[in-house]
């Protein structure tokens, strides 16, 4: 490159929430030559569509929407001078740290990074994905796009309306409609329960007489052109269609509420090592990657539901960016840690690696169970000794769960090989 | 009164459009749909045939392989994505090992360059996950992979640049035929010319019929050229074939266009790279009688999940991104169908063209425009552009190179499509050709903006504000592919009632 | 007496209680179903007093960056006024400058509550 490659001590490529809570939490740490790169017009992510209420209970205890949530970072960011770039989307990271950006306004530009923290976020799981039979026509959204329409460009995606997937951009959306004028005429939901939370599910379906079918999935889209019914069938459980149960509901619009998927093209550009569970980065304590002085958080390490836990995961991941680049980057790679494995019902943990000598005193590990458990123990073992066993009246995929790590635990544990999270009947 | 009509702007249609053009003659392309290639040439395998399939003596073969030596030629010319990658037949069980001499010895009959039979242990070197049970393949050097859209895409902006005239969501309604002369009226417009080219894809059997309904008595004698269709005309059957199309991630999971060499069980299904580095999967081959069934059904999808493990180990169908299903204009005698009906009619039929017409397509178009530009007595001009230049792809560009093209124009630096990366200015670019992207579709087949593993999630509202932006419509009037695909229906609120009035609520 | 039985999923947390709230002439004379005090009071309020927020967009005018502009209840309003507050906002447009808080409309429907921005623009 002709252009001169700049040197920043800590770039985070996201200004969502992640981003936006990294970056304050690495300038706090003492890292004040920070720079964000944002590719959208201006900072928040997806908190400037996702308008309804309901966000920062746990971070300021009031309920906030999320432009808000956002705007309270956003002026804190600049509050302490902290430097962004809008407009600007990073098209590869090197396993170096360098990082490349292309702007309208700049063209492509490299910033040489100390450390870097990943805040991509995620995306949705498309139609295409679930493979659903029938024509393509104008009318299939995932939810998100249509959120998109309707809040920030003022649009109505359609007037009769069937959602597909409970997760809780579906349940919103199935409100939001509702409320714009439109009808939604069901939400099907392919598990026998919903990835949603309990209070969307009241709040914006039952609120408004709109029926969850449980166990049920679009079986065929209709229309060539437009959207003009989609077929329902309850499914058994295997998940398959059973014969004979297929509804056809007229509709204009089939919104797709079907899962998130972290966004890691560019961590895997890195060589950041991928998760197949997740599908985020594999990370240690620090929240760092396989790569060294790269780090992440947020949903593009794995899917959260509450913005509350991505902004003190990130401030985490940010600070522990901040003492990467002071501490010279002087640790070794060698030695990625203990492993933390997720067993029994237990999906995944985040992180998978800890090194109890390089720990905080109290570490959160974050996870999500694969099924609705009743009155099931979350344990925690060290190699075979039980140190934790709490009980849950109940635990959902759709809700991410915790358990705290504390270092003097680990440090008393001389030779230590593995720490497992699995729930237990008793 | 033009020259030529040409109905249907497929690729058979943009390919005649582009050759007649070195003629000195005016040339009409009418289209039903919105844009060029809205049928059987944007759902197919997008593949380049090596030729070995088609009887030989069949025309089918003649252009199978002429038109594979041409579209390499083409491709550099236009400006296509096409990649001559190779094909192999895969044969899985020592029982129908004759079958790939069969293969073999037809494919010399046809003119086909460098077969050879490999046998397991090279192709497991060319392909580690073909499949355990693969004891030898064909390997055909001249196969190859093409993008179908960007293809016809460039042969219509090569004919327009050649002063060839479009019309869109023009379907022919009425014919007459009067003074030797044909009256067409296409979307709504009455259109004369001397001579008709029928490359209407499936419904080629239904446009011949037209036409030749509109024939009278003085119409009959001898026609000008060698080929010759009969009156009485011919069949289309609709053969639908449903794909899956995997992300980049899988794109790799093969290097070349992988058949399977049909056995007792019958025919498989292939497994290719694409041009833009996805994975295709597919096709089945059902009949049936819709002519619009561009639908998927539960039965063909698993029936290409299946099959493709004949052939390939551990297709990575996780990461499908979309799926999709073509129609091919099938005749029973599975040829083309390709010249001047019989009498002085003026009419020239270019139908039942089915795989593999895509490959064959700048054959098609050479033979085609050759019999028309005789019979309308058109020379070639003395200056005529044959090239064409696509659309920046900063996907494909050096940081240095997408650097210098955002200081030619900074909307190179904004990008659109995150997944494919697709900037602003392709976009816009896409909009401004002539023909130009007026759906959201149409800039899909031009810049493959929304054809990522989002599929548009992101992109979509970002491209609709860009057409009416740069086309001055309404978010209304923005469509996915044409009247009748609209994307969004109104603004919020729109039917809520304001508060004085009660009557029409939004309430449940 | 008017006795009345209504039937309601508490949204405390992710058990989701099936809470049974029996009334009789509109007072709350039991709540049951729950597993915790969260759960009755939550109970006793829906079925009495329910109050929403209610979120929406109106449209922006003059702003460079904007078409709409988020907005909100500035606090609870009943819940069988949800489509009343829609409704009232059917023609609101806000003006650039709009910042976060900014009154939008006031006195919704003659709550009491203001709407407001949630956003600049």
């Amino acid at each position: 490159m002709a252009k001169t490659i700049e040197r920043r001590d800590v770039v985070i490529v996201g200004g969502g929430p992640a981003g936006l809570a990294a970056a304050i939490s690495a300038h706090e740490a003492g890292q004040t030559d920070i720079l964000v790169l944002e590719r959208d017009t201006q900072l928040g992510g997806i908190l400037n569509q996702c308008i309804h209420n309901g966000f920062g209970l746990h971070t300021f205890k009031e309920e906030l929407t999320g432009p808000e949530y956002a705007a309270r970072y956003i002026e804190r960011a600049a509050e302490l001078g902290i430097e962004y770039r809008l407009g600007t989307m990073v098209i590869d990271i090197s396993p170096e740290r360098l990082v490349t950006a292309v702007s309208s306004a700049d063209g492509i530009t490299q910033v040489e990074a100390g450390a870097i923290v990943l805040a991509m976020g995620c995306r949705e799981r498309p139609r295409g994905a679930l493979a659903t039979p029938g024509y393509r026509p104008a009318g299939v959204y995932s939810a998100g796009t249509a959120q998109r329409l309707v809040n920030i460009e003022g649009q109505m995606p359609g007037r009769e309306v069937v959602i597909l997937g409970s997760g809780d951009i579906g349940l919103i959306m199935a409100r939001r409609m509702t409320l714009e004028g439109a009808h939604v005429a069901c939400v099907a939901e392919i598990m026998p329960y919903s990835g949603g939370l309990k209070r969307n599910i009241v709040q914006c379906l039952d609120d408004f007489g709109i029926p969850l079918l449980l166990s049920h999935t679009v079986t065929r889209v209709e229309g060539r052109d437009r959207v003009e019914a989609v077929w329902i069938a309850e499914v058994d459980e295997r998940m398959q269609p059973i014969a004979g149960t297929e509804v056809r509901y007229p509709c204009d619009t089939l919104m797709l509420s079907v899962g998130l998927l972290p966004e890691n093209e560019l961590s895997r550009d890195a060589g950041v090592q991928i998760s197949p569970v997740t599908r985020g980065p594999v990370v240690d304590q620090s929240l760092q990657t396989s790569v060294r002085g790269v780090f992440a958080c947020g949903n593009v390490l794995h899917v959260h539901d509450l913005v509350d836990y991505v902004s003190e995961e990130a401030a985490a991941a940010g600070a522990n960016a901040a003492r990467f680049v002071a501490q010279a980057q002087a640790e070794t790679e060698a030695d990625r840690g203990i492993p933390v494995v997720a067993e029994g019902g237990v999906r995944y943990t985040v992180p998978s690696f800890v090194s109890p000598q390089l720990m905080d005193d109290r570490l959160t590990v974050r996870f999500r169970v694969a099924n609705v458990y009743r009155d099931h123990f979350v344990s925690v073992y060290l190699d075979d000794e039980r140190i934790q066993h709490r009980k849950k009246r109940v635990m959902a995929p759709g809700e991410m769960e915790s358990v705290v790590l504390r270092r003097a635990d680990l440090l008393a544990r001389e030779g230590l090989q593995r720490i497992t999270v699995k729930l237990e009947e008793e | 009164m033009y020259d030529v009509i040409i109905v249907g702007a497929g690729v058979s249609g943009c390919a005649i459009a582009r050759e007649l053009s070195r003629h000195d003659c005016s040339v009409c392309v009418v289209e039903r749909d919105e844009d060029v290639c809205c049928g059987t040439s944007k759902a197919n395998s997008a593949i380049v045939h090596a030729g070995f399939d088609a009887e030989p003596g069949s025309l089918m073969a003649q252009l199978n392989v002429e038109g594979n030596r041409l579209m390499y030629e083409w491709a550099r010319e236009l400006d296509v994505r096409c990649d001559q990658c190779g094909s192999l037949v895969v044969c899985v069980s020592e029982d129908d090992r004759e079958g790939l001499e069969v293969l073999r010895r037809r494919g010399e009959a046809n003119g086909v360059p460098d077969l050879r039979i490999i046998e397991r242990e090279e192709l497991l070197g060319m392909e580690p996950n073909i499949s355990d049970e693969a004891v030898a393949a064909l390997w055909a050097p001249t196969g190859g992979i093409v993008d179908p859209f960007g293809l016809t895409v460039a042969m219509a902006e090569n004919a327009a640049a050649n002063g060839v005239e479009f019309r869109f969501c023009a379907p022919v309604s009425d014919v007459r035929r009067a003074d030797g002369c044909w009256q067409v009226v296409a979307g709504g417009q009455a259109l004369q010319t001397r001579a008709v080219v029928n490359a209407a894809g499936v419904y080629s059997d239904d446009i011949h019929s037209l036409f030749v309904g509109a024939l009278g008595d003085a119409d009959v004698a001898p026609a000008a050229c060698g080929h010759v269709v009969p009156t009485d005309g011919f069949s289309i059957i609709p053969r639908k074939g449903e794909y899956y199309l995997l992300d980049t991630t899988a794109g790799q999971h093969v290097r070349h266009t992988i058949f399977m060499l049909p056995t007792k069980m019958g025919k498989g299904v292939l497994v290719s790279p694409t041009v833009h580095g996805n994975l295709i999967v597919g096709p089945t081959a059902t009949d049936v009688e819709d002519k619009e069934s561009t639908d998927t059904t539960a039965e063909g999808l698993a029936e290409v999940a299946t099959k493709s493990a004949l052939t390939v180990k551990n297709v990575p169908l996780r990461e499908v991104i979309t799926t999709f299903a073509g129609l091919r204009a099938h005749q029973s005698a599975h040829d083309f169908v390709i010249g001047e009906v019989a009498g002085d009619t003026g009419l020239f039929d270019c139908a039942a063209i089915e795989s593999p017409g895509l490959t064959s397509s700048p054959a098609i178009g050479r033979m085609l425009a050759d019999m028309v530009a005789g019979y309308v007595g058109a020379p070639e001009k003395a200056e005529w552009d044959g090239t064409r230049t696509g659309i920046p792809s900063v996907s494909d560009l050096s940081f240095d190179e997408w650097d210098a093209l955002c200081q030619r124009d900074p909307a190179f630096g904004n990008v659109i499509c995150r997944c494919r990366r697709i900037s602003e200015a392709q976009i816009v670019d896409a909009i401004h050709r002539v023909p130009g992207a007026r759906s959201l579709d149409a800039i899909k087949r031009r810049t493959f903006a929304t054809a990522g593993r989002c599929q548009g999630g992101f992109c979509t509202p970002k491209i609709m504000e860009i057409l009416e932006r740069e086309l001055g419509m309404s978010p209304q009037e923005v469509t996915k592919r044409g009247p009748g695909s609209e994307l969004v229906v109104g603004y919020n609120k729109d039917r809520i009632a304001a508060p004085a009035g009660d009557a029409e609520g939004g309430e449940a | 007496m008017a006795r009345e039985t209504r039937e309601l999923t508490c949204i405390n947390c992710p058990l989701g209680c099936p809470l049974t709230v029996v009334l009789e002439d509109g007072e709350v004379i039991s709540v049951t179903g729950n597993t915790c005090p969260r759960g009755e009071s939550y109970g006793r309020k829906e079925v009495t007093n329910p109050t929403r927020i209610v979120t929406s967009s109106v449209p922006v005018d003059g702003s460079a960056s904007e078409r709409m502009v988020s907005v909100k209840t500035a606090s609870d309003i009943p819940k069988d006024m949800i489509f009343d507050v829609v409704r009232a906002l059917k023609d609101v447009r806000a003006t650039a400058p709009v910042a976060i808080g900014d009154v939008v409309l006031a006195d919704v429907c003659g709550t009491g509550v203001d709407i407001v921005a949630t956003k600049g623009a």
